[in-house]
Order: structure tokens, then sequence, then C-alpha cells
């Protein structure tokens, strides 16, 4: 039924993922372990979002190896995934949330209590049977959140989840991620805002160009920037 | 049908045979969509969603098939229905099963084509949630289908349009045997070449109506179905 | 929601064809001059009710009525073109042929006859028609009427085939869709009387020529052979043949009437027919 082991450590062995000729990701090597969140940084094109969706499972190395709690190809029974622009289905917000409980076997008789905790947990109360589509876009956004902790997730996964948010819709987001990763859920997330990443992380990851720059706890990363590149990031300039 | 009497006075005096006409109209084309339905849409999001050999070649030749010429898919069924065919033990010419079967292999091309075309760009919408919600082919292809459902509607209307409109293959086969086979298309195609020609246009109008407020009632459905889009 | 509405009525049209079967019915292969002439509207009530047996008439041209014969799609064959029924006798398809009646073809053609026809002498009237290359319609579909009026060109010492030119329009369409073209290019037309009299869209038509012994339809029926198809309802086919050359149906036939005027002559009693 449920998977019982974790599927921590992620652990990524000189993984290449290639689109095309295109290198995404350059011969990466790092684990990712349970705690508090990871957050990955770096300009756009470095290649955060494919090494979340590599993680999550979505995507196939092209060399290299990717292994969860030490299996390869394990299937995502305890991982979730925060897409940055999510699709909604054609129905409602609790239509929503019993998809994805239906999807990841909950029994059907704890949905009913199920929808209630997750839509008051990303403060939706009073919006389950509102047409889904109709929502606003951080509504949306936390309704997507919902979706993906309805799986009972060990790790989870987002993607940018604040980028196409005002700063009240992005605090929204920032206390559930936060309440989230306090329930002991492992959070693996990219941003653009170092800000943000100054706020939720635990460790920050610097990806440039397909490859991990740097890796280092939060405060150490911000006070005492190891590269070149990481200073350069943290001063504010632009990395191209 | 008294041919003297307009269609209108047919009608109104709830002329029987006129009413036939309408019903069996009615029955042919609605049991044609039906079946069409039945394997088309399923047919359909399979080639959405499957990757296999020879897809694109498949993809063109149900676009392709959509234009099929309902005289040749008449004559097509008329010579294997006949008794001297390959299938006529089956004794099923000159019925409206005859005609439900043409109709059903001029129909299934087109909803089969458009519910792929809706199936697959739905999947593209789709497709990472579901991948990453874990869900196996079984569930995408129902979520799918459901999702693309009012895409789905129209396509069924198109297809509805299709065979309530076509005449060459359903008299074909059906023979246009008074009080049996004869549809409204078969009965203007008749009532034409009688040179009765008021009666035939009457009818047409009707056909119209029929057609019109076939697609009417489906628009009502899809409007109460899209506010409770639940 | 809508597909089980759908899913129902289908599961009506399969309940409604078993029931159907249960009913006695042949099926009869004839031409469309003798549909549309309203002739089995009137005679196959009656018949019903006399024996219970249910007639399906599938209407084509004499060509196709005997090819749906040959198919075996048909248990019985009802045309009017004698001799194509006795090639389909010596071919083994029919078992016996029975004349049933006869009606006779006329010559239709613009009111004010621009090219002077009128009167009772048909070949003489092809003759001035070709002369004059006046538009003239030919149904050309291998029915009894175009069978007859191949037959009355060759009388009147015209091989039409060679001899046709743009006057001559060959449609390939039943009789009233002839008519309708006569009608729009006030053309010649020779029909049968019974679907002119029913015709409605005669324009600035009349009838021409009419009359002369060259224009007789003979109508004949035949039992389909159940030795070369088996599936031929030959009982309930030859009830119906049988009712047609009794008194009971040859009075029916002679009952037929359009704005007064008989259409069919009963004549299974004539050998010679």
């Amino acid at each position: 039924m449920r998977a019982p082991a974790s599927d921590l450590p992620i652990r990524f062995d000189a993984v290449t993922v290639r689109s095309g000729a295109v290198v995404m990701l350059d011969r990466m090597t790092l684990q990712i372990e349970a705690g508090a969140p990871t957050v990955l940084i770096g300009p756009n094109g470095s290649g955060k979002t494919t090494f979340l969706r590599t993680a999550m499972g979505l995507i196939a190395p092209s060399e290299g190896r990717v292994t969860w709690g030490g299996a390869e190809n394990a299937p995502p029974l305890r991982r979730a995934f925060v897409f940055q622009r999510p699709a909604m289905l054609r129905r409602s917000a609790q239509g929503n949330l019993r998809y994805a409980l239906a999807a990841a076997q909950i029994p059907r008789a704890r949905h009913e209590n199920r929808v209630g905790e997750l839509l008051a947990l990303v403060g939706l109360d009073g919006l389950g049977r509102r047409p889904a589509r109709r929502l606003s876009g951080g509504e949306q956004q936390r309704l997507a959140l919902a979706r993906a902790l309805a799986r009972d997730p060990a790790v989870l996964f987002l993607d940018e989840p604040t980028a196409s948010l005002d700063p009240a819709a992005t605090k929204a987001i920032e206390d559930i991620i936060r309440t989230v990763a306090a329930s002991g859920i492992k959070v693996v997330m990219s941003t653009h805002d170092l800000g943000e990443a100054r706020r939720l992380a635990g460790d920050i990851v610097l990806l440039h160009r397909g490859r991990m720059v740097e890796r280092a706890p939060t405060a150490a990363f911000l006070t005492a920037p190891r590269t070149a590149e990481a200073r350069a990031f943290v001063a504010g300039e632009l990395l191209v | 049908m008294h041919s003297d009497a307009s269609a209108l006075e047919l009608i109104l005096t709830g002329d029987p045979a006129l009413y036939a006409i309408v019903r069996l109209s009615l029955l042919v084309s609605l049991s044609a969509v039906a079946l069409s339905a039945i394997i088309g849409i399923p047919f359909g999001a399979f080639v959405a969603l499957v990757r296999f050999r020879g897809r694109e070649g498949v993809i063109v030749l149900l676009n392709t098939l959509m234009g099929l010429p309902p005289v040749v898919v008449g004559l097509a069924v008329y010579l294997a229905l006949s008794r001297s065919g390959p299938l006529g033990s089956l004794g099923l010419l000159f019925t409206p099963t005859a005609m439900v079967i043409a109709q059903t292999i001029l129909v299934t091309p087109i909803i089969a084509a458009l519910a792929r075309q809706a199936i697959e760009d739905l999947w593209h919408e789709y497709r990472d949630e579901l991948t990453a919600m874990n869900v196996g082919p079984a569930g995408r292809v129902a979520t799918l289908i459901w999702e693309s459902r009012f895409s789905l509607v129209v396509t069924l209307l198109a297809g509805f349009g299709r065979a309530a409109a076509e005449v060459g293959a359903i008299i074909i086969v059906g023979g246009n045997i008074n009080g049996y086979t004869r549809t409204m298309t078969t009965a203007i195609a008749l009532e034409t070449s009688k040179g009765n020609l008021p009666l035939a246009l009457g009818l047409g109008a009707v056909l119209i109506a029929i057609v019109i407020a076939v697609n009417a009632l489906v628009w009502v459905a899809r409007r109460t179905g899209e506010s409770f889009a639940c | 929601m809508l597909r089980r509405v759908l899913l129902m009525m289908f599961a009506a049209v399969l309940l409604a064809a078993p029931a159907r079967a249960q009913d006695k019915f042949i099926v009869v292969a004839s031409t469309t001059s003798t549909q549309d002439s309203g002739l089995f509207g009137y005679l196959l009530p009656l018949f019903k009710q006399k024996t219970g047996i249910e007639v399906r008439v599938v209407a084509q041209g004499t060509g196709q009525a005997l090819d749906t014969a040959r198919r075996g799609d048909a248990d019985v064959v009802f045309v009017h073109a004698k001799s194509a029924e006795e090639k389909f006798l010596s071919e083994g398809f029919g078992v016996k042929r029975y004349p049933v009646m006869y009606n006779d073809f006329v010559l239709i053609g613009p009111q004010n006859d621009p090219v002077g026809v009128r009167g009772k002498d048909i070949l003489a009237a092809l003759r001035t028609i070709k002369q004059k290359a006046a538009p003239f319609v030919s149904r050309g579909d291998r029915s009894g009427t175009h069978i007859a009026e191949l037959k009355l060109w060759r009388d009147a010492g015209i091989d039409i085939a060679a001899e046709k030119g743009p006057w001559y329009r060959e449609i390939g369409q039943g009789m009233g869709a002839a008519l309708n073209m006569a009608s729009a290019s006030d053309a010649y037309v020779l029909s049968d009387r019974g679907t002119w009299l029913s015709f409605r869209n005669r324009g600035v038509l009349a009838i021409v020529v009419e009359g002369d012994k060259r224009l007789f339809n003979q109508y004949g029926v035949m039992l389909v052979n159940p030795a070369e198809h088996p599936n031929v309802k030959a009982d309930l086919g030859q009830q119906f043949i049988d009712w047609l050359i009794a008194p009971d149906g040859q009075k029916a036939i002679a009952g037929y009437k359009i704005n007064g005027q008989q259409l069919f002559y009963p004549n299974a009693d004539d050998p010679n027919a």
C-alpha cells in the first residue's frame, strides 16, 4: 500500500541531464537530508527547475544516478510537487483535494476530514465549493500546496512558489511552508528572492549553468560565501 | 404522408407518418453518435496519450477519415450486408440497424479525431500534475476525458450534425422503405424527386428545427454544468 | 448525463429491432416510378389487412431492382421491362413471370410545343425532336422507362447512342428528377402517366403525345428463386404474387385513381402480356 521507507536521503551521483544539445544539469553530485528546508537559488537557466524535477523523479538523468533512500526508480508515493504555475482541475477546490487524496490512495472514509483540515491549513476554508479555476493566483498556489500535502509526503518540492505573487500572498505561502517544515516534512524549494531564502532556508544551494557552485547553512552562506559567484550573488550583482 | 398536405399541416394534425419519420431519424442518428462515442472517445484518448510507432500516421488517417464520402460508405456497407456479401447471413440490409452501422462508420472518425485533439491539449496542461500525483494510465485517461467533457460534448454535437444531415449512406443501405427505413433526409430526397418541392422544403425546415432543438438542449445542459464546475 | 440518455436511446433501437423481426414481412424490389405513382401506398395496406404480411418496398431503377433481386436482397421483384425480366428468368434468378397490369407512357413537353410534335404518333414525334435538336431529357438509368425509351428510338430508325447531341441529356436518375429537369429547361421527356399525374412541379410542361400503342407499359412480378437464394421467403412472396393476380388484387389495382383518373389497368389474365 503506502511505502514505509522514506525517500531520504535523495542522492545525486554525477547526474547530467540534457535536453537535446543543451546541458541542463552538469555532473551534479549532492545529497539532500532530512531536516530544515533546502533552498536552491541561482539565475534563470541555472538548472533549478530541472534539479527539482529530477529530484522528484519527473526527469530521468541522461548520465549518472539518482537514488531515494538508496533505491533507484522509487515511485513518488511519499513525494509531492508544487509547480510554479499549478494546473487546477476543472472542479471545485475541494474536488481538487479529493482527487489528490484518491490519487494518493487515502481511504475515502478519511476524505471529508482531510479536505477540511487541508483547506484550513492553507487558509482557504470557506472556499471549498468555489470552482478552482476561479480562485485568485495566490489562492490557486495555496490550493496547489494543499493538494501536494494531501499526499502526506515526506518530501515536498516547490518550484518558485511565490514568483508571481504579491507580498501579502507571498507571506501567506511562506507561513504555510514554515508550518509544514516544522511538522517534519522535508522542504526542497527554489526561489529568486534571496530574502526568501534567508527567511526559510536551513541550507542554501547556489546553482549556476547547471552546476552546483556552493552549498552551505544559511547563515554561513550569507555572511561568508566562499566562491566568487556566491559572493557576487549575495552582493546583488548579476550572474550570467 | 399525404402529398397534398404542407409540412405545417402535417405537424399540426400530428400526422403519424411524419412523426414516425422524425422518430426514426433521431433514433438512427443518436444511436450512431452513441456508438461512435463509445468507440471513438477511448480510441482518441489512446492515440492522444500513448506513444506508439506509426502514431503520426494514425492521426493523419483519422483526420482524413472525417471526410469520408457518405455515398461511398453506403455502397461499401451495402455490399457487405447484401445477402451475396460477406455479412449477408445477418439479414441486416434494408433495416434501421444497417443505417446505424453506416452512420457509425461516418461519425466515429470525427469523434475520435476531435477527442484526440481535445484530450491531447489537456494532456499538455495536466501532464506535470498527473505525473507528480503518480496517477496511472487508466486514471489519466479517465481524468482527461472528464476534464475535457465540454469539448467532448461539442464533438458529439458535430457528430450528430453529420449524422442527421446525411442521406447518401442511409438511402442506399436502408432502401428508403415507407414506414420502416424512411427518415427526414431520405423523405426530403424522395419528395424532391417526385417534384413535390413545397413539401420537401417544409420537411427540410422541420429537420433544421430539430437539429437546432438538440443543439439548444445541449447548450442548456452545458451552461448548467459549467456553473457547477465541481 | 447526456451520454446516459444517448445510451438509453440506443438500447431502445436494439429492443425495437427484434420486435420488428417477429412481424411477417417480405422485401419487394420495385421501381421508383411505381412508388412515385402512389400505388403501393394504396395497395399494400389492403394486402396487409388480408394476410397480415408487411410488404417493404425498396424502390430503385428497374436495372438496380433486378440486380438487388439477383443478389438475394429481395424476395419478390415487381418491374416493367419485359425483356429484362425474361433475361432475369433465363439466368435462373426468378421462378416464373406473371403479368399484373399495364399503364402507359406519355411524351411530355413544353405547352407551346416549339418543334410541333403534338399528336398521337410517338415515332414521328421522336424523329422530329432529333431532327430539330429539341432539348430532350433521358433517364439514362436502365430503368423500365429508359429501356422503353431506347426501344422507341430504335423503332423510329434512330441509333440514339451514335446520333445524340448536346440536346439529348442523360441524367441517370429517377422519373421525378427527369421531370424536374425537363420543367427547368423546357425540354421533352418520356414519362409514365402515373408519375406525371402526381408530379407537382410542372412549370410549362404538358402531355404532347399519348395513346400510341407503342407507349404501352407492361408490369410483371416474379418470385426470386429460392434455389439460388435460400433466404428468400418463398411462401410469403408467393402469397403476395397470388393476391396481385387474383380478382381481389386486380380490382384493387383498377380502383387506384389520381384526381379521379385510373392509372393502372389490370391484365393478369392476358397470356401475351
